[in-house]
């Protein structure tokens, strides 16, 4: 599976949608209705999957599922 | 025709005293009681900042042995219950017991009881368990032990809606007022939950004021560069009673309960709405209990958290329900800039606060405000100074988690 495949993987179990909703170019909040609660939770976890670190300003970064794949792939993540 | 409820008796403790008096004081001062948290270890914590109860001595109110094993927020709400009573002329002439409710809120009760029983638990094995360990986390022991202290037999209670649970239990005292359940309700809110799970907790919902370096500036409610509110803790109480039963014994009435209202959001567990449309059918509903107009409200205390949220949607609310009023002559401010957000006690203090000012003739300001969010633009906030102003009418309003609105609305007292 590649990193992209994970990621989405893991968001559409978080979130209990289809792998097919969730699009890397989603934005979570207007897109796929996950208030900032469902964010910091998710966040958290991918934290835990892929053993990095999120600070509160990289977060402020991250509006999209392509977000996240970019960020963990720039943390030298596969 | 339902009975008319007058207030008769205040105590407080708080971030900015210990008393009525001297949080008063404090609040027309524009002083704040934020400061760094003592109560736990903070150091790895995001947040390091709270409004603390500071140099409060429970042994004037509770035995040795209590003061041990009661948890602070049943010690807070001993003790503004005590100096409401007195304050209210009880030891002269009391309510027969069971005339006299007790109706005291709080969010969370005896967080710090339970977070120490866990630990020792973990650390000490459970037959260091104490006895005492369950019956004073529970929510509604402040309401209990008041109970006892002041020999009230009659309605007892514990709303625990969150931010609004002081307001609530007002509310609920009022019904019981005017229904006959009771001739006398000491009600309120109390809270003491600076803890490392609520502080944690809440950080963890980015939801708190990260201004560490400078406390006393953090709690900003209306301000364009408000990050999140203050948490703190203390009691506010009142003592409510039937006017027939206060012009009886000759008691000080310090103002009049005229309307009371609650309503739900039913929108998000942590957030209003774009407008707050449940706060606007709150405040509406009221006024029509009060039978009053929105022009008669000369002050409005805020539930203000100093969140990006409460506050805007806030703002807006007020606009709606006060049209062009809310605009020109309408005094509103936060008193949460001064003492932080007290949580389940915090509706308690600022029915308090909201009384003072109708008996005082004295607004407390908004402090902290350098410069207004554009969705209060027109309105007076009463920025950073005390104001003198004749309160006829005040409102008071507390917004809670779980989408819980609450209203009051106090008049100085007319025969």
């Amino acid at each position: 599976m590649t990193l992209d495949e994970k990621v989405i993987n893991i968001i559409a179990e978080q979130l209990g949608r289809e792998t097919a909703e969730c699009k890397p170019e989603a934005a979570f909040i207007e897109d796929l209705g996950v208030d900032s609660l469902d964010l910091f939770e998710l966040v958290m976890v991918m934290e835990d999957k892929f053993q990095v670190t999120i600070s509160d300003e990289e977060l402020k970064n991250i509006r999209t599922i392509q977000d996240i794949i970019n960020f963990l792939k720039s943390q030298g993540v596969e | 025709m339902r009975r008319r409820v007058v207030v008769t008796g205040l105590g407080v403790v708080s971030p900015l005293g210990n008393s009525l008096l001297e949080s008063w004081a404090a609040l027309c001062a524009g002083k704040s009681g934020v400061g760094y948290i003592t109560k736990f270890d903070a150091a790895d914590y995001s947040v390091k900042i709270a409004g603390e109860v500071k140099g409060f001595d429970p042994l004037s109110f509770v035995s040795k042995s209590e003061a041990r094993r009661f948890d602070n927020f049943i010690l807070y709400a001993v003790a503004a219950s005590r100096m409401a009573c007195e304050d209210a002329g009880f030891d002269r002439h009391r309510p027969l017991p069971e005339d006299l409710g007790v109706i005291i809120g709080s969010a969370i009760g005896g967080l710090t009881t339970v977070e120490e029983t866990y630990k020792t638990i973990l650390t000490a094995g459970l037959e260091k368990l104490s006895p005492f360990a369950v019956p004073c986390s529970l929510a509604n022991m402040a309401a209990g032990v008041v109970a006892i202290k002041e020999e009230a037999r009659g309605p007892i209670s514990c709303p625990t809606t969150a931010c609004a649970a002081g307001a609530q239990a007002i509310e609920m005292a009022v019904a019981h007022i005017r229904c006959g359940n009771a001739v006398a309700v000491i009600a309120g809110g109390t809270e003491a939950a600076v803890t490392s799970l609520a502080v944690g907790g809440f950080a963890a919902m980015r939801t708190l004021s990260t201004r560490n370096g400078e406390p006393q500036k953090a709690s900003r409610p209306f301000d364009k560069k408000r990050d999140g509110f203050v948490i703190s803790e203390g009691a506010g109480i009142l003592v409510l009673e039937d006017l027939e039963n206060a012009r009886k014994r000759g008691a000080k009435i310090y103002a009049e309960v005229i309307g009371v209202a609650n309503s739900a959001d039913a929108f998000h567990i942590a957030a209003p709405p774009a407008g707050h449309e449940g706060a606007v059918r709150c405040m509406k509903r009221a006024l029509r209990d009060a039978s009053i107009n929105p022009a008669d409200v000369d002050y409005i205390n805020a539930h203000g958290t100093s969140t990006q949220l409460n506050d805007t949607y806030e703002a807006q609310a007020i606009k709606r329900v006060f049209g062009e009023y809310a605009t020109s002559q309408l005094l509103v401010s936060s008193t949460k800039s001064m003492t932080g957000h007290m949580l389940g006690a915090s509706g308690g203090f600022e029915a308090v606060a909201a009384i003072q000012s109708i008996r005082e003739g004295i607004v407390p300001p908004t402090i902290n405000l350098d410069s207004p969010d554009e969705a209060g633009a027109g309105m007076d906030f009463v920025a950073n100074i005390a104001r003198k102003a004749n309160v006829d009418v005040a409102m008071s309003c507390s917004f809670g988690f779980g989408g819980v609105n609450l209203s009051l609305v106090f008049r100085s007292f007319k025969d």
